[in-house]
């Protein structure tokens, strides 16, 4: 038996008949295997039916599409960097424009007499809030999303 | 004269590190149809598998930056595909289409082993049945057998695009092809 072999053959482990069965044997481990076949039986069975799997997996392949989805297989790509780069121009523009449109908002509710103090205080509850939400969605997305241990766990 | 690919991809990245979308433009070219066809294995419809490899290719193109010269590109980039596809098939399972609608017979490797007409039909109708078990099976149960048994790979590429030593590849495709089977268990009862 080979290193290879040993290293990975603990009892009872089938696992070895993958090499066999995917043909990744050296010459020596092949016949090493073909000698533990001829003695167990049921080895012999299970590489017979993971045979039977791989004849039918080896003649399963993927539609190819047509040529077009090729040859503008980068174009649409790039197409989309694009685009996402335009978005986020766009969503940086939309915060400044967004944020310096609240801030003069809040200014002329401030200055305004004639509006009641607690309509003011309603207004600005309301944006403070709206602010709150806003950054803590942003805090979740870039900073825990990033440092979540458990990030690739299907919940 | 021929670069080495790995060269090749490497001075690729430094061009386009440097600003030059074209060179980036040669990796998409030289890996869609790798990324195209792993993606259609892991999802199972092709214009999700279409989708989701363009969309790894924009993530990879965000990220070229911070990306290791020493590190193979596919491996990187495989990494970013199969979180996608892997968060795709949780929601969209049941949107996999049938095998007859996106496989096609390797006709080649049937006239090559001379099987009989009566055989042919039976590996057909286990294609079938193939293919809906593996919609059944975990993701990273299909992934093994997908980069293995679709995608022909040996067992050392698979440990490099996973990331994980031989042996594990041996395991998780021996456990992979074992919940497979059990899934077929008609087929293997005689």
């Amino acid at each position: 038996m080979t290193d290879r072999q040993k290293n990975h053959m603990s009892e009872p482990s089938y696992q070895w008949i993958m090499p066999a069965v995917d043909q990744e044997f050296t010459p020596e481990e092949w016949n090493n295997f073909i000698q533990l076949v001829n003695a167990d039986a049921k080895l012999r069975k299970e590489w017979e039916q993971f045979q039977k799997l791989k004849e039918v997996t080896r003649t399963m392949k993927f539609k190819s599409p047509p040529k077009e989805v090729w040859d503008t297989y980068w174009m649409n790509t790039y197409n989309k960097i694009e685009r996402r780069i335009g978005w986020i121009i766009f969503s940086i523009g939309a915060i400044i424009l967004i944020t310096y449109g609240l801030f003069k908002a809040v200014e002329s509710i401030i200055a305004d007499p004639q509006l009641q103090g607690i309509v003011k205080i309603g207004i600005f509850a309301v944006l403070l809030g709206l602010v709150i939400l806003v950054v803590s969605v942003i805090r979740e997305k870039i900073f825990i999303g990033r440092s979540d241990p458990y990030k690739k766990i299907q919940r | 004269m021929k670069i080495p690919e790995e060269n090749d991809d490497r001075a690729l990245i430094r061009r386009c590190q440097q600003g030059e979308t074209a060179s980036f433009g040669r990796l998409v070219e030289k890996y869609m149809k790798r990324a195209y066809f792993t993606a259609l294995g892991l999802v199972g419809n092709q214009e999700a598998a279409l989708d989701l490899s363009q969309e790894a290719f924009v993530r990879a193109y965000r990220s070229i930056g911070k990306f290791a010269a020493d590190r193979n590109f596919f491996t990187w980039y495989y990494q970013i595909l199969r979180n996608l596809c892997f968060n795709y098939w949780r929601d969209h399972k049941r949107h996999a289409c049938p095998f007859s609608e996106i496989g096609d017979i390797d006709l080649e490797t049937i006239v090559d082993t001379g099987q009989s007409s009566e055989k042919l039909a039976e590996q057909n109708e286990m294609r079938q049945a193939v293919w809906q078990a593996m919609n059944e099976l975990k993701p990273h149960e299909r992934e093994i057998i997908i980069l293995k048994d679709f995608q022909e790979l040996s067992y050392q590429q698979i440990a490099e695009t996973l990331n994980c030593p031989i042996g594990t590849v041996m395991s998780r495709l021996f456990t992979a092809r074992q919940a497979l089977k059990q899934k077929l268990e008609r087929f293997f009862n005689d």
